[in-house]
Parts: C-alpha cells; structure tokens; sequence
C-alpha cells in the first residue's frame, strides 16, 4: 500500500499539519532541520540504522549511520561556529559529491547558517557572481576545486574563510585558507543546535533569469514540511526502502529531495560520486539492492540509448517505484521505463523557487505517459489565460502555469531583490514561466517555456549570462544566445556570434570559445554549436531579436518582424 | 598512429584537469572517473574531429568510448582508418 492511498481522498481532506503532526511540531516550535534530519531519527531509536551509503569515484564504498551524521553534522558546526559564524551568514558549499556535501550541508542549517550550495563544474565567473551576490561570509571546498576560489578573492571582501575539506599539507595554504578534516577531527556528542524558527532561513540557491543576473531563492526551515510530505507521498518513501536520488545538492532536487526529505524521513539513501554509465547506474542499483529511484529524463533517455540488453545483465528486481525530475519526461520514455523495469518513470513538476514537488504523477494514480500530473493535495494550480491573467474557464487552452503561493516550502523572496520576487506574481498566482494545459480529467500537459531560459538536462541556463560571458573574449563583437533542440538533453544551448574585425571565423576559434565558456561558466552553459555570422537581427532600437533565432532553430514561424531592423 | 594518445593525454590534461590533480595516463576513467562530464565531451569530440579532419557520429560518442584516453584512441583511430 503507497503513502498516499487514494490521490482524491487526500485532497479533500488535506492539510500541512497532517505532516506538522507527523513531525511532532506545532505552529510557534523551534524547526531546525539540520536536527530533524539528524538528532530526532537518532531519538526514534534508529541510530544505528544506516541512513548513507556512498560511493565515490575510485569506487571505494562508505557507510554512515543516523548516529555517524548526527555526530559528523554536530562536528562541522562546531568548527564553524569556531571560526566565528553564526546564524544567517551565508556558508557555500562547493564540492564533488563527497560525503562532506551531505554533512556539511546538515552542519551548517545546525549552527542557523544559510546553506549556499553551488555547482561543483560552475567555474570562476559563475562562482563569483554568486558569492559577490551573497556576500557569503565562509566557502567549504576541496583542493581540487580552490584554485578556482583563489582566482577570484581579491573580488570577494565578504569571504572570511575558505575551508578544505581534503587539504593534506602537501600544498601551503593561503591567505583566509583553513583546513579541516573530519575524519581526523573529534567527534562531538552535543551541539546546541540554533533554534530556528518557521521562517528562519535555511537554503540559498541560485537560478537563471532570462534577464539580469542570477538570482538566490531563498528559503526557509518551515520548508521541511513539504519536502517530508511530498516525499512521502510522492516518492513513496517506506522505512525499508533503499532510495538513489541522482541529482547534485548544487540544485535544489538535490538538497530538497537529496538531503532534507530522505534523512527527515529516517531512510537509506544511496549516492554515487561518478560520471554517468549506462552499466556503472544499473551495477548500482544492483549491487545496493535499490528500490526508489529518483532520476532524471536526460539520465532516462541516456539509458534508453544503451538498449535494452544490458538491462537484461543485472538483477534490478528491487526496484519498486521510480521517479523522474528536472524537464518533462516524454512518453517514450515511461512506456520504456514500464516494459524494462516492470514500472513506468512518473514525472513530477517543481521549481527551485517552489522548493518541493508541486505538480505530480501518484503512485496509485492513472498514468498518462507525458502528462505532468495533477497538483499535490493542499496546492492550488492553474492554466492562466496570458492575455489577461486569469484562469481559463475550461480546459484543454496552452497557457501560463500558474500556482497559489501558499504552500510551507515556496521560496519567501529572491535574496535582496525582492522587487523580482514581486514580477513573479499577477493576480495574485505565482507565475511558473512554463506554458501547459489542463485536460478534461485535471492532467497538466507541458507545451514549452514563456521566456528564453533554456532548460539542458533539467538545468535552467540563462542566455543573457551566456552573452555576458561571450563578450568578454577577445574575438567576440555580438552575440546572442538560444536554445536548440537536442534529443538526449531537450535543449542546448547554441551561440550566434559577430566576430571582430581581424578575427576569421574557423574551426578552431569555434572549439575555443566553447571552452572559453565551459571554464568560466560551467559546462552546461557551454553552446555546443556556434554559428559565426555577419549580423545579428536586431530592432531598430538596436535590441537583440532572439526570438528570431530562436524560431529559427525550432522551425517556427518567425512572426512580426516590422520592428527589425532591415525590414 | 603516432603519438595520438600522447597527443589526447595532453590535451585532456590542459583542458580538463584542475590545479594539483593526479596526473593522468591512458587508463584513467575519465568519464566515470568525473574528470570529463557529458557536457564536456562535447568539446572534447569537437578538438578530435578538427585535428584529425573526422566525423564521430553521436551515436559513437558514448560515455563508455570516451572513458579513457586508450579508448578514444580505438575510437579516433576507426574513423582516421575509415577516410584513407
């Protein structure tokens, strides 16, 4: 029997204190959750339960118990609070997917700190847009990563201390390095955890707008309830599962789904610290006996290109129930997932800025491969006309996802910028930026996004930090930046780039403006094609058309264009 | 083909490999390894096609064939073999 028995039932008897009960919290208590996630399984007699099983790149296997993350947690905020933070500072974390990242993560929300994670492949522009934004007092790192660190302190004087997790004395540290090593470091039994209240802060994390630069969804600890429920409910997590959520905790399905909700729900959870193989993920599974599967549809699809033989080579009869985030999951790829697995991939639907699962398929529920789903219970959703943001008065119109904002994990502003925040909203629904419909029977059906922002393998890339960045080459005049359409990761991004004179588009200059971009930005914001023009269309006000290009690589049809330029 | 692999090693090693990092060799996982992701392979077919004049087509262009720089190596050299 799931969780959530049956989908109507609960919503028309639902409410979040179904969870706060659950929880053992009433409006007024102190929620931390670094000390849910931690000291109150421990407290439910589950101490020696193993609540992470990890496996890093060279495959070496480590295993910690609920009490080993309470103390490892308990570890990390002493010696942060040593170092002299405290509640609200802003502690980065910016590492591989090393246990540290995990416990690191529990540690911080412990002492009240604001828990900034970011991507360990962004390199050192991206990284410093997001610090400089945040004025992150601390950075947890490795010494692979720190140089990247170094290039961009002078740039950053709200940086105290830039902590190695790995340092091994072979290399000096440097100016505000410090090194810390927990396996080396006394365990500590008792920390006072600080008592956070519904709406103390807890996670920052940075996404893409499609203009200006990115912006830190800030959340807050009340934000537990959701994630506890929905992955309850959605993701089906039972006391003797073996749950494997794929994503990295530098997105939000990875500390929301990846940290908070398994361990608050006393579960084990597996990672795997390794490049993606279709053999290495099924070995896996196999090898941890995993039963909830958490993924994503590019990872799916990748898979689906290895065939269905090499399924056929491994035991995955422990599965029993799979999910999938990030970007909309084709039908294709359910009706796969149901005849090699034995049980279709359901899609869930969520933002960093709603913080949990909002839109889902149900365990229990009638799957209709490609449809999002329906709204989890206690949250109202929408098709709003775009021309007058209003709901539509029936269903089965494209238009603008909208959603109540009213649910415990909705992210409470964008840091410091609390006028974007309100640009969110209209009429009072929170506007998604997607573009869906509603079917007859209450399915959301995925028709695209309402602005540039391309979505590659689940991660949201903005083409104006693309521009930015492609400027800053010495060949590059103009450029703007689209989203193409790609079969493995939905879309990629693709630059359309003006050279300046002296400069000769040519096969080598193309490889090395991507990883001019790859270094400085990250990988996924990569263009995995650049195409060298004369010209960029442009309004008469000299404005960029992307759409333009943007129709172009979609085969749409282009639309007015009595505004450009050389009409 | 002389010096190919020398030649995948180096760039690799530019391009990929951060500061202080182990130096690598023929056989280390580099994919499954982290060291390269999927993203980034993407470049790194695209430096194998303009400097041996190839076309990898995608469905070639594996995670499992660009594991190792012995394995790009059997991969570049199937294509090279292929033009003459």
């Amino acid at each position: 029997m799931s969780h959530i028995g049956s989908y109507e039932d609960r919503i028309r008897d639902f409410s979040w204190s179904i969870a706060e009960k659950e929880l053992g919290f009433k409006p007024g208590d102190v929620i931390n959750i670094g000390w849910y996630a931690t000291d109150r399984i421990c407290r439910q007699g589950k101490a020696s339960k193993i609540a992470l099983i990890h496996e890093g790149f060279s495959g070496v296997e480590r295993r910690y118990t609920y009490n080993d993350i309470r103390l490892a947690s308990n570890t990390i905020g002493t010696f942060l609070r040593g170092l002299g933070l405290k509640n609200e500072d802003r502690v980065c974390l910016f590492m591989d997917r090393i246990p540290e990242l995990y416990l690191g993560f529990l540690g911080i929300l412990k002492i009240g700190a604001i828990a900034q994670p970011l991507f360990s492949a962004f390199g050192d522009e991206s990284l410093l847009v997001r610090l400089s934004n945040a004025e992150t007092s601390a950075v947890l790192t490795q010494k692979k990563h720190i140089f990247k660190v170094r290039k961009i302190l002078d740039k950053l004087p709200h940086l105290k201390h830039i902590i190695i997790v790995d340092h091994d004395g072979k290399a000096p540290l440097k100016e505000r390095e410090v090194a810390f090593s927990l396996e080396a470091s006394n365990p500590v039994e008792d920390l006072e955890c600080f008592p956070a209240k519904a709406e103390s802060p807890s996670v920052l994390h940075y996404t893409s707008g499609t203009t200006g630069m990115p912006k830190g969804v800030q959340h807050v600890h009340y934000s537990l309830i959701s994630q506890y429920l929905t992955a309850k409910w959605v993701l089906d997590l039972q006391e003797n599962d073996i749950y494997w959520c794929t994503a990295d905790p530098g997105w939000v399905t990875g500390t929301s789904y990846g940290i908070i909700a398994p361990f608050s729900l006393g579960v084990t959870q597996c990672v795997l610290d390794a490049g993606f193989s279709t053999e290495a993920w099924y070995r896996f599974i196999e090898k941890n006996r995993i039963s909830m599967w958490y993924s994503a549809p590019t990872a799916i699809r990748s898979l689906m290109k290895g065939g269905d033989e090499i399924v056929k080579k491994f035991d995955l009869s422990s599965l029993r129930h799979l999910a999938s985030v990030g970007e909309p999951l084709n039908s294709e790829a359910v009706v796969w997932s149901e005849r090699v697995f034995g049980r279709p991939f359901l899609d869930t639907y969520w933002q960093t800025e709603t913080g949990c699962i909002v839109i889902s398929n149900y365990p229990g529920m009638e799957v209709r491969p490609g449809s999002m789903g329906k709204p989890f219970p206690g949250i109202t959703g929408t098709i709003l006309d775009p021309s007058r943001s209003e709901p539509y008065p029936a269903p089965g119109k494209i238009g603008l996802v909208g959603l109540k904002f009213d649910w415990p994990s909705r992210m409470r502003t964008y840091w410091r910028n609390e006028e974007a925040f309100q640009k969110k909203f209209r009429n009072n629904w929170y506007i998604t930026g997607d573009r869906a419909r509603m079917d007859k029977d209450g399915y959301y059906w995925f028709a695209g996004r309402d602005d540039d922002i391309i979505n590659t393998a689940g991660h949201l890339v903005s083409p104006f930090e693309v521009e930015s960045a492609l400027l800053e080459h010495p060949a590059v005049a103009e450029s703007a930046v689209v989203s193409k359409p790609d079969p493995l990761n939905l879309e990629v991004v693709k630059a359309y780039v003006t050279l300046k004179p002296g400069f000769a588009a040519s096969k080598d200059l193309d490889l090395e403006i991507m990883n001019f971009i790859r270094k400085k930005l990250s990988p996924l914001a990569m263009p995995q094609e650049i195409e060298f023009v004369d010209s960029l269309p442009k309004t008469r006000s000299g404005k960029i058309m992307r759409r333009i290009l943007h129709a172009k690589e979609w085969g749409e049809e282009i639309g007015d264009t009595s505004t450009l330029e050389n009409e | 083909m002389e010096g190919l692999k020398d030649i995948i090693l180096q760039y690799v090693t530019k391009e990929y490999l951060e500061d202080d990092s182990e130096p690598l060799n023929f056989d280390t996982p580099l994919i499954s390894g982290g060291i390269v992701d999927s993203f980034s392979m993407v470049s790194l077919k695209r430096f194998l096609e303009n400097r041996y004049n190839i076309q990898i087509p995608d469905d070639k262009a594996t995670p499992e064939a660009f594991d190792s720089v012995n394995k790009i190596a059997v991969l570049v050299e199937e294509f090279v073999g292929k033009k003459g």
